[in-house]
């Protein structure tokens, strides 16, 4: 592919356009707030599979009666229910609904699961801790293999991302698990892997065309880069909508959360970076390659 | 030619073969089978015994050449997890309790292959089905304890050498020790310096105050967790499961993985008895009130000495026995430190009667409303506390004994579980359970699989119409990926998650983006008109530092994951670190391979990429 666009024409758009879906992010999740999952809340959970179609309202009145108030939803199928317990307080929680159920209806339990107050909210603590580390180290890592106005770059590329990824789970309420934290930080991975290759051009490019200025040189190398983000990014969505279609109800938001993060990525590093670069005045000089015959002793 | 030495020949292929041979135990998976051995190790097997093993199994519809009879055990191949439940049940009820029946896997690996240690993966929870449990050792309590302990033994040695104190005042933190003049305060002190390793002493003129140091907190810590692990161990063993894992987690924390079980209703009151044990002397007419607690056994209410001879962690063993006259009773071995102080405390105590309390703990959350209005949730520890056993002491008791007088054997035999159960240094709570059916284990397999086989297949496709042969090798280079990841994770004896298989899947996808960065560099300098070899090689040595850094910081992040991941996100972490690993080798080197050995001494400066 010999692509020659000129993108940065449309650099004060995307501008605005990342400009405003971080700022509904954001205010999306202050109001809205992030639908976490029973991982970080605590809670119980038990997943039930019936041999026929089942209606979870009537599953939800029947437990009620049994003065259990718990939330019934369809699982996947209408014959898988999914009921969950928010309160943590008592483990026991799940054998109580199992039990109840078994007095009146005959099914297949398929899975349970208990998060105790202690460990959900230690998880939330640990994910956010994490992200942070994560973003921290890879800063430290550009900052010495390019240079610190790339880093910034980078970072600024992935709070886009993971903050537009949030904001998508926030406004259409999907649940945040663990899965979901997992996939952010593959998001992070692959968004900087984009990040990375299309920096590595510009430093190359700013060594080798002297005579052009730092936007045709930003641009000619997005230019040249281009075919390869298509690809690699058309192979991994290949792959994550087989995952979104075929993997079943349990990877279906680690699939989402990835796919949206994927295609941001995409566009992070061909729009958010360039911007960062442009905004601080990259160029030439400040990617100077240390020349191999000069020994700088550093005496004057 | 391609700048491609012989030796990177051989490693390629050397790491192939390598990769082949580990891979190759998956693809005859473990057979789900129930082992039936003896409850004592002398004794053998008679045919007797093995006859009507094999007419239990033949009704459950087990062929003989299923089953395995070896000296001292048999072992029973079933078609699926829900066949080999089933049949584990049944033995079970009809064997009696001379048997152990225990779930177990049964290995297919061809012999050549076990003697290179080649195993296949590991399954986990969520693809077999099984039971996790996430246990938290309350090691407050035991600090609490040890400090009380402590100070009754430093006040026991100052009297011994009459060396004079005030007063000993003690909250959950700290001991004060209180003296009349700075000269006794100094004199005990010097006395007990050698005793007082693990604590910190803060000193006043008239009196001195111990508590623990962090290096004491922490060899508590460690104490309890551990000997809570061996508890746990014994007690997982009790269950019969295959291949269990208990392992600690962090500074107070333990997880227990019971593959292939369901019945979380089992596996929770043998692991899940969240208690621990107090042996202590029934308070009588001479017990100091403010030195006596009431109790609840059996209904009735029962005075007890706050005194605790000895606590649950002291008895090494507990089971069933029968006395002469065919009663049933419990037999009690304690540890030596636990003999010697149930023998000081009961030469002098013969005639009265011993209890044992039996302590569990959990935590309710409850909402409160704090000052300003607001409704918060705390979590509150509720602890119970009941006599189970309460016996006359008939002789002064060494560190083996019995309890007699026990109604029915299964009063006996819930007593000696309890007893074991008990043997904890601190309580334990569950903070996590979860719990996977075999059904959903399986679809996790197939979907995951299938999910696999489908992007995989698109991937391919693409791959070979884009980029052609050169698609097809990069192709060759993702099968040899995946054949390697399989085989690292088999000799890691890494557990294979459903995230795991993302994080496969996620591998595929963008284990290609090294070809494609490297195929994108040829067609470049294919249209600068170089010669096809010069074109391949430039290609390579120059997206080989993008590749380097993009690799290394992704690798970064799963390495993160790993680190502050639990569970399932630690599953995600290890495929995807050893897949970015495996697939910088196939992808640069593997295809550098292929595409040398056909492009040897091609000259033409056409190449069909």
């Amino acid at each position: 592919m010999n692509f020659n666009l000129d993108f940065l024409r449309f650099r004060f758009i995307a501008l605005i356009v990342s400009g405003s879906l971080i700022l509904v992010s954001l205010a999306t999740i202050s109001i809205q707030q992030l639908q976490l999952g029973l991982d970080f809340t605590g809670g119980t959970l038990v997943e039930v599979g019936f041999s026929e179609t089942i209606d979870p309202e009537e599953i939800r009145i029947y437990l009620e009666a049994k003065e259990i108030d718990a939330l019934v939803q369809a699982f996947g199928s209408d014959k898988d229910l999914l009921i969950k317990i928010p309160s943590s307080e008592n483990i026991e929680n799940a054998n109580i609904v199992i039990d109840s159920l078994r007095e009146q209806y005959s099914f297949q339990l398929r899975r349970s699961g208990f998060v105790g107050p202690q460990v959900g909210g230690e998880l939330r603590d640990q994910g956010g801790l994490g992200l942070l580390a994560a973003l921290l180290v890879m800063m430290i890592y550009i900052m010495f293999r390019f240079q610190y106005k790339f880093a910034i770059g980078a970072v600024v590329a992935l709070f886009h991302d993971v903050l537009i990824v949030l904001g998508i789970f926030s406004i259409f309420r999907m649940e945040f698990d663990l899965s979901v934290l997992a996939a952010l930080m593959a998001v992070i991975g692959y968004s900087l892997n984009d990040t990375i290759v299309v920096s590595d051009r510009i430093r190359e490019n700013f060594r080798a065309k002297r005579k052009l200025n730092s936007e045709q040189v930003i641009n000619r190398s997005l230019n040249n880069t281009l075919g390869r983000t298509l690809i690699t990014s058309l192979t991994t969505l290949l792959v994550l909508f087989s995952l979104l279609f075929l993997g079943g109800e349990i990877i279906r938001n680690f699939a989402i959360a990835l796919s949206i993060g994927v295609v941001i990525g995409t566009y992070s590093s061909i729009y958010v970076l360039t911007n960062v670069l442009l905004s601080m005045n990259i160029s030439a000089d400040d990617l100077a390659e240390r020349s191999k015959d000069s020994f700088d002793d550093g005496m004057p | 030619m391609t700048n491609f030495s012989l030796w990177k020949y051989i490693l390629v292929l050397g790491v192939f073969l390598f990769g082949i041979i580990y891979a190759l135990p998956n693809l005859s998976p473990p057979d789900p089978a129930v082992q039936v051995s003896l409850q004592s190790a002398g004794d053998t097997f008679d045919s007797r015994i093995i006859q009507s093993v094999s007419k239990i199994a033949k009704r459950e519809g087990i062929l003989n050449e299923n089953i395995e009879v070896n000296q001292k055990s048999l072992l029973l191949r079933t078609n699926s997890y829900e066949e080999q439940i089933k049949l584990k049940d049944e033995l079970r009820k009809e064997l009696g309790p001379d048997y152990v029946v225990a779930l177990n896997l049964a290995y297919s690996t061809p012999a050549w292959l076990q003697n290179l240690n080649a195993t296949p993966l590991k399954l986990g929870l969520d693809l077999r089905g099984g039971i996790y449990f996430l246990l938290e050792v309350d090691t407050d309590s035991l600090i609490e304890t040890r400090l009380e302990a402590n100070a009754e033994d430093f006040k026991r040695r100052l009297r011994e050498e009459s060396l004079n104190f005030r007063s000993v005042e003690s909250n959950e933190e700290s001991v004060t020790f209180l003296f009349s003049t700075e000269e006794d305060k100094s004199d005990s002190l010097i006395f007990l310096r050698g005793f007082l390793t693990d604590f910190e002493i803060d000193e006043e003129s008239e009196s001195f105050k111990i508590n623990f140091s962090r290096e004491g907190v922490t060899s508590i810590q460690d104490y309890a967790v551990q000997q809570n692990l061996t508890t746990l161990r014994n007690r997982v063993n009790e269950l019969g499961v295959s291949e269990p894992v208990v392992q600690r987690e962090g500074a107070k924390r333990i997880s227990v993985q019971l593959p292939g079980i369901q019945d979380t209703a089992e596996a929770k009151k043998i692991i899940g008895k969240t208690a621990n044990l107090e042996f202590r002397l029934e308070a009588n007419n001479r017990t100091l009130r403010s030195r006596k607690e009431a109790f609840d056994f059996r209904g009735v209410s029962v005075d007890l000495e706050k005194n605790i001879i000895i606590s649950g962690d002291k008895v090494a063993d507990a089971n069933v026995g029968y006395d002469e006259s065919g009663f049933p009773q419990v037999n009690i071995t304690l540890d030596g430190e636990g003999g010697a102080k149930m023998h000081r405390s009961t030469r002098n105590n013969v005639g009265r009667k011993m209890a044992v309390l039996f302590i569990e703990r959990k935590s309710v959350a409850k909402e409160v409303i704090l000052p300003d209005g607001t409704l918060d949730l705390i979590i509150e520890p509720v602890i119970t506390k009941r006599v189970i056993s309460l016996a006359t002491i008939q002789s002064a008791l060494p560190n083996r004994f019995r309890i007699t007088g026990l109604d029915s054997p299964n009063e006996a035999s819930e007593l000696a579980l309890l007893l074991r159960a008990g043997a904890l240094a601190a309580p334990m709570e569950f903070v996590e359970e979860s719990t996977v059916g075999p059904s959903l284990g399986a679809e996790n397999i197939r979907l995951g699989v299938q999910s696999l086989i489908l992007g995989l297949f698109l991937v391919l496709i693409f791959m070979i119409i884009y980029y052609k042969i050169f698609g097809l090798f990069a192709n060759i280079a993702v099968i040899f990926n995946l054949i390697l990841i399989t085989a690292i994770m088999s000799i890691l004896s890494a557990t294979l998650t459903l995230p795991g298989i993302a994080g496969i899947v996620l591998t595929v996808g963008m284990a290609v983006d090294a070809n494609v960065l490297i195929f994108s560099r040829i067609r470049e300098e294919l249209k600068n008109n170089s010669r096809a070899t010069d074109a391949i090689i430039a290609g390579y040595d120059r997206a080989f530092v993008t590749i380097l850094d993009a690799n290394i910081t992704t690798l970064i992040v799963a390495v993160i994951l790993y680190a502050i991941g639990t569970g399932p996100i630690k599953g995600f972490a290890i495929t995807l670190s050893i897949g970015i690993v495996t697939s910088m080798f196939t992808s640069i080197l593997g295809t550098r391979a292929m595409v040398s050995l056909v492009y040897r001494n091609n000259q033409a400066r056409r190449i069909w990429i």
